[in-house]
């Protein structure tokens, strides 16, 4: 347990901390649970994590399914009675898994990380570019074959270039090393 | 009502939804109305960005946002697709990482003072064009079809601004305008699963199979998302296979089916870039250009 809670952080700073205040109102009403469409798939209801949040147990946390399986549909924030900022938190929580680096979570972390080194890079999202790297990276060949089929269908109706022309001459790689200074700065400022 | 508007069309109008992006352009030129697309523009982060840094998200976002208040501060932006419309309105609403935000905007001589607002294409139509204007231009009435209406999640939430945001009805109007029927249903709000697709593939697939059992008796289902249509039309078949009952029916963008009604034909709205189209709805078609 010592050393999944090192890897996993303590509750009591930095952005953890500001997202268990986040939810200190909530009453444990539930209405987040029964709005939610993934609820049937996940393993901790989104009332349970906020009761977990809320109790700082991040171990349980991170190696839950829940946050990752939000699809971001606002229906819990829409109708909390409290109004808390209940999607943008499960989007939080995917980021503080990411940065962590949680195994369990590896394959939407990939996506994720994938999917800014392509828009990084070309401004404009390169979708053939996209799927080769993140498939190429989860290094395994169940999802590429599900999805081979829709991507052949894409490719006929000339949807799917292997090599999409570049349109945008943006430089987004000054914006992203920008903020990537700006976070580290304040992380610094927060922990010190 | 206005006659021009910046254009943000995202990422997938040039990949998956091209054909979302040649009927919006041909719709609009048929009301005569100039769409003006943003230049030099780029990603929003789509889910991505927030799912890894909100700084990076915002700031993705608002250096078009940025880009647009340079080009004409005074028009409206349209957006079709619900995920870069959230993306875009949400940098307006975030005020209080304005500082930090321009300071990373800085580094490209871009600065965010008094953005355009951002507006879904759907409340262009609704509220700007309205239903009487496509009304009085119907060149091929759809009389008969009955059209159940998705509206997915992000262009009403977290941000209701033009309907309802559990029970939208914004495009009734405008498709009763057409001569068809809106089908009766309660699914028009429900989540289409966004990248669980991609992600989580047995747990998106569920989403999409729910919402296609409830679209039987319909004739087609219309979006206004990149993502629903793709999640819609592209998983018919796996989803028939798992729930044993075909679920196939045609789905159309809305700027497709209104274009189409006022007698664009397929080819200028991108019909034949559609993964689901029927036969039944293709001579259905051709017989009300005919006729
Ligand atoms: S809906 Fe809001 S108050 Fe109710 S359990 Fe969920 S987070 Fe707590
Ligand atoms: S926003 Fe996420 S957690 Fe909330 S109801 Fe939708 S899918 Fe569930």
């Amino acid at each position: 347990m010592m050393t999944r809670s090192a890897t996993i952080g303590s509750v009591s700073t930095g952005h953890l901390s500001r997202m268990r205040t986040a939810v200190q109102a909530c009453i444990q009403c539930g209405t987040c649970t029964g709005s939610c469409p993934n609820a049937f798939a996940m393993d901790r209801t989104p009332r349970q994590l906020w009761r977990l949040l809320l109790l700082g147990e991040m171990v349980e946390i991170f190696h839950s399914q829940t946050f990752i399986l939000c699809s971001a549909c606002y229906l819990c924030t829409l109708r909390c009675p409290r109004g808390l900022p209940l999607t943008e938190l499960m989007a939080g929580l995917k980021a503080e898994a990411a940065k962590r680096g949680i195994g369990c979570h590896r394959s939407s972390s990939l996506f994720y990380d994938s999917f800014l080194a392509n828009v990084r890079r070309h401004g404009r999202v390169r979708e053939m570019a996209l799927m080769t790297r993140y498939f190429t990276r989860l290094g395994r060949l169940g999802p590429p074959l599900a999805n081979m089929g829709l991507g052949r269908r894409l490719m006929r109706k000339g949807k799917l270039k292997p090599s999409w022309p570049q349109k945008s001459s943006a430089k987004l790689d000054q914006l992203f090393a920008c903020v990537a200074a700006l976070e580290a700065e304040a992380d610094g400022a927060r922990e010190s | 009502m206005k006659s021009a508007y910046l254009y943000y069309p995202g990422c997938t109008l040039e990949t998956t939804a091209v054909e979302y992006h040649r009927a919006t352009r041909a719709l609009f030129g048929r009301l005569e109305v100039d769409l003006v697309e943003i230049d030099d523009w780029t990603c929003c982060g789509a889910s991505a960005a927030e799912a890894s840094s909100p700084l990076l998200a915002l700031c993705l976002a608002a250096r078009n946002l940025a880009l647009a208040e340079a080009q004409a501060s005074s028009s409206d932006i349209l957006v079709p697709c619900s995920a870069c419309y959230l993306n875009l309105r949400r940098v307006a609403v975030n005020t209080a990482q304005l500082q930090r935000v321009n300071t990373v905007l800085a580094k490209e001589q871009l600065q965010l003072a008094a953005p355009p607002a951002v507006r879904h294409l759907l409340d262009i139509l609704s509220r700007d064009v309205g239903a009487a204007r496509i009304a009085d231009q119907i060149g091929r009435p759809l009389d008969g079809l009955k059209v159940a209406a998705y509206y997915g999640c992000q262009c009403l939430r977290p941000y209701p601004v033009f309907d309802d945001p559990e029970r939208p009805t914004s495009m009734a109007s405008l498709i009763q305008a057409t001569g068809a029927e809106v089908f009766p249903w309660e699914m028009g709000a429900r989540c289409c699963g966004a990248a669980h697709l991609t992600t989580k593939r047995s747990v998106g697939l569920k989403l999409v199979a729910e919402i296609l059992v409830a679209a039987r008796g319909a004739d087609l289902v219309t979006t206004v998302c990149p993502m629903c249509q793709l999640n819609l039309e592209a998983y018919q078949g796996a989803v028939s296979r798992a729930v044993g009952q075909d679920l196939a029916i045609p789905v159309l963008y809305l700027p497709q089916l209104l274009g189409l009604a006022m007698g664009l034909d397929g080819e200028a709205v991108g019909l034949p870039l559609n993964l689901a189209l029927s036969e039944a709805l293709m001579m259905r078609l051709n017989g009300a250009v005919a006729g």
